[in-house]
């Protein structure tokens, strides 16, 4: 409960902040968060590699673009009037989209017993036996998607 | 005891024992600086610290309380609470990973088994891994907040050498996983108990987690973040009083607890040679052991001190080429031929 709101709150900080740093210390608040709640799950490898990769490697990046930048709210461009009815129309447009795909799926409870498929073992028991053949194909998209950035860097 | 259904013994247990181990690494912090400047005069043929106390052992003290009581200075143009956090977020951080190490062995008082690790969780290593990859955050708002451009090119100095040290410290450390088949420390040392230890079997995995332990700690030949010949202090330059004390001290800290991870993962850590044919009192024989993990840490902390006033610090370009260059195929290479004598003992 208290996670939830501090997520929420987080999120909420991550859109609302004028200051692009801020934004983004908001954003990794959020991912602790998002890993709490996957412990709260009994899903613990989850939570350590969601810290990991998004508070530990992704948002380190951002954050060192952002303070190489160095932008302020004063240097940000002015966003012109149409710009913003645009963006306020679109995104109301995927509300009522989302709301609608979302009415009439079913949403079953989550049990409240303990699992332990999040835990280590039992993970890479399903990972490597029933679902191999996704995970590798997700592995070469990985690969794809390394080889292109070192295309793109090389290029000049 | 049991009372609202809490048992109040595992509470307190466990409270005394997180207590116990953040003294002790703080307090080995504390003396590390004064051994660090007794080495660095050994190897320099000095004296080193003499004056306060008995061969200078006060003067850790005096430091401390001259950092106390020195004037607190923040920059007018830097962010406040940034700037406040960037030292928390290094200390908190510098005192999360010694949770899972294990300590020693578990004591038996008064017909009660007491593990001397704070968490055996089934990830421990993959925690330290994920608590350390934190550490950057203290350093770089630290050196953005300070709003100096010295300050701010040591934090992105740090933040990018960790981030590339990080690779090939997790790649060696997923070949000693292969090894172990556990991510619990515990389990691994237990092995270790039982066996030869996994320097034996891991020698360049070992390599290579010590020289990512370096730089992850920021230590000489590492310590480009602060450079102070070409930085001016570096990330902590407009940091005074505890705070700039704060960050010191967790880089001690964190020498402390890779010492003891290094320890613990390749030799042995709380196991030693004979532990269980010497006959002893399984009690006296757990005490053994964390004295056994004790020297084998003092021994690494040793071990970067010496490094630290002997080879001269890298080019930033030489750090970069030989992370990636150089540890990252020598990793790759590790894991494959461990990889490679797994599957051959299998079969």
């Amino acid at each position: 409960m208290v996670l939830s709101v501090v997520a929420l709150v987080s999120a909420l900080g991550v859109v609302l902040s004028k200051n692009p740093v801020t934004s983004v210390l908001c954003l990794i608040v959020t991912f602790f968060t998002i890993a709490g709640h996957y412990i709260m799950m009994n899903a613990q490898f989850l939570a350590v590699v969601h810290i990991i990769v998004y508070a530990g490697a992704i948002m380190v990046l951002f954050l060192y673009v952002l303070m190489l930048m160095n932008l302020n709210a004063e240097l940000e461009p002015q966003k012109r009037n149409w710009l913003k009815y645009a963006g306020a129309i679109s995104g109301g447009a995927l509300l009522v989209v989302l709301v609608a795909a979302l009415r009439d799926a079913s949403m079953p409870a989550l049990s409240t017993n303990a699992t332990d498929i999040g835990l280590i073992k039992n993970l890479g028991m399903i990972l490597f036996k029933q679902y191999v053949v996704p995970f590798e194909v997700s592995s070469i998209l990985f690969l794809s998607a390394m080889i292109g950035a070192v295309v793109i860097g090389k290029k000049e | 005891m049991t009372l609202l259904s809490i048992d109040w013994f595992f509470i307190i247990e466990k409270v005394l024992l997180i207590s116990g181990v953040l003294v002790l690494s703080l307090v080995v912090a504390m003396y590390s600086t004064w051994g660090e400047r007794k080495v660095a005069a050994w190897i320099q043929d000095r004296l080193g610290p003499n004056r306060a106390g008995f061969m200078g052992l006060l003067q850790p003290l005096a430091d401390g309380g001259k950092l106390f009581f020195k004037e607190e200075i923040i920059p007018t143009n830097s962010n406040r609470f940034l700037f406040i956090l960037g030292p928390s977020i290094a200390m908190l951080v510098a005192c999360m990973t010694s949770a899972v190490i294990p300590w020693g062995d578990s004591l038996v008082i008064a017909g009660r088994t007491v593990s001397l690790q704070i968490a055996d969780v089934n990830i421990g290593i993959l925690f330290i891994f994920g608590v350390v990859s934190m550490g950057v955050y203290g350093i770089m708002i630290g050196g953005w907040a300070s709003n100096n451009k010295y300050s701010l090119l040591a934090s992105v100095r740090a933040a990018s050498q960790i981030i590339s040290y990080e690779l090939p410290m997790g790649l060696a450390l997923i070949a000693l996983l292969m090894l172990t088949g556990s991510l619990s420390l515990k389990d691994i040392v237990e092995q270790q108990r039982h066996g030869l230890w996994n320097v034996v079997y891991q020698p360049l995995g070992f390599f290579i987690f010590l020289v990512c332990a370096f730089a992850e700690c920021n230590r000489a030949p590492f310590d480009l973040p602060e450079a102070e010949n070409e930085l001016n202090g570096g990330y902590h330059l407009e940091y005074s009083s505890m705070k700039l004390g704060f960050f010191l001290f967790a880089e001690y800290i964190n020498m402390f607890i890779s010492s003891a991870l290094i320890s613990t993962m390749y030799f042995g850590g709380y196991a030693f040679p004979y532990m269980d044919k010497l006959g002893l009192d399984p009690n006296m024989v757990t005490i053994l052991g964390f004295l056994a993990l004790f020297v084998k840490t003092l021994l690494f902390i040793f071990f970067f001190m010496w490094v630290r006033w002997t080879v001269p610090r890298f080019r930033y370009d030489q750090l970069m080429r030989l992370g990636w260059k150089v540890m990252i195929p020598l990793a790759l290479v590790n894991m494959l031929i461990t990889g490679a004598l797994v599957l051959a003992r299998q079969h």
